[in-house]
C-alpha cells in the first residue's frame, strides 16, 4: 500500500523534496532523480532532512543522474539506496502508486 | 461505471501558482478530461497551488486569458472535493475568505448548494495521497 515519491528538483532551487518529505506515509518510497539528486550529496544541508525521512520511509537516488553531475557512490549520504534505471522500475513496480513531486 | 468498469481515484496535485507558468490550466483541462471518463476525481493545492484558488483574479492586463472561472465550473462535471492545506495558505498569508467560493450543488439533498472547497491540514493531505489509485502533478 506503500506510494513511490520521485522529487525531480534541486532542494536548493525549489521546495519540491521539502514539500515531498512533509507529506510522506510511513513505509513510503522517496527516489530522487534529476537535479533531486543534488540532495543527496554528503555534507549538503539537506542531509539532515533527509536522514530525519529515512526513520519512515526508504530513500533512493537514481545513479545515472548521480555520475551525470560528478556526484561518485562514496560521496553519497549513508542509508540513501542508489538505484539505476531497472530499480526505478521495479520500484514503481513495488508501490501501490506514484507521487510526482515537480 | 454503466459499462462495469472499475472506477480509479484519481487526484490532482497541484503545486504551482497560475499564470507564471502553464501547469495550472494543463492540470485543469486534465480534471475535465477525468471528469469525462466519469472517474472519482478530487483536487489537492498546496505550497503555490493555494493562489489557483484566489479570488478576484482578473488576467486581462496580462494578455493572458483569465481561467479562475473554470473552477466555480467543476461542480458541474461532478469535481466536488478541492483540498487545500492550510499549511500552505497560512504560510501565505493567507485564509480560506481569500479563496472564490467554490460550490456544488447535492443532487441528494435537494440541490443544496455545498461548498467544494476544503481546508485540509499536513498530516490530512499525507493520509488522501496515501489513498489513491493515480496521481497527477502539476
Amino acid at each position: 500500500m506503500s506510494t513511490l515519491h520521485t522529487v525531480n528538483k534541486s532542494p536548493y532551487e525549489r521546495n519540491a523534496m521539502t514539500s515531498c518529505l512533509g507529506h510522506v506515509s510511513a513505509g513510503d518510497l522517496v527516489l530522487l532523480i534529476e537535479d533531486g539528486v543534488l540532495a543527496a550529496r554528503k555534507g549538503g544541508s539537506f542531509a539532515q532532512a533527509l536522514n530525519a525521512a529515512k526513520g519512515a520511509c526508504k530513500i533512493y537516488v537514481l545513479a545515472p543522474d548521480l555520475a551525470a553531475r560528478g556526484i561518485g557512490a562514496g560521496d553519497v549520504l549513508e542509508g540513501v539506496e542508489t538505484v539505476d534505471y531497472g530499480g526505478f522500475v521495479d520500484l514503481a513496480a513495488s508501490a501501490t502508486r506514484v507521487c510526482a513531486w515537480l | 461505471m454503466s459499462d462495469g468498469q472499475t472506477k480509479k481515484k484519481f487526484f490532482y496535485l497541484n503545486r504551482k501558482a497560475p499564470y507564471g507558468t502553464i501547469y495550472a490550466l494543463e492540470s485543469l483541462e486534465v480534471v475535465l478530461i477525468g471528469a469525462a471518463f466519469e472517474q472519482e476525481v478530487s483536487l489537492g493545492f498546496i505550497d503555490d497551488g493555494v493562489f489557483q484558488l484566489m479570488n478576484n483574479q482578473d488576467a486581462a492586463g496580462t494578455g493572458m486569458k483569465g481561467f479562475s472561472k473554470i473552477y466555480r465550473a467543476l461542480g458541474d462535471y461532478e469535481v466536488r472535493k478541492l483540498y487545500v492545506e492550510k499549511e500552505s495558505l497560512e504560510t501565505r498569508g493567507l485564509s480560506v475568505d481569500d479563496l472564490m467560493p467554490i460550490t456544488y450543488e447535492d443532487e441528494d439533498e435537494d440541490y443544496a448548494e455545498k461548498p467544494s472547497i476544503v481546508v485540509v491540514d499536513k498530516a490530512e493531505m499525507a493520509k488522501l495521497i496515501a489513498d489513491q489509485d493515480v496521481i497527477m502533478s502539476f
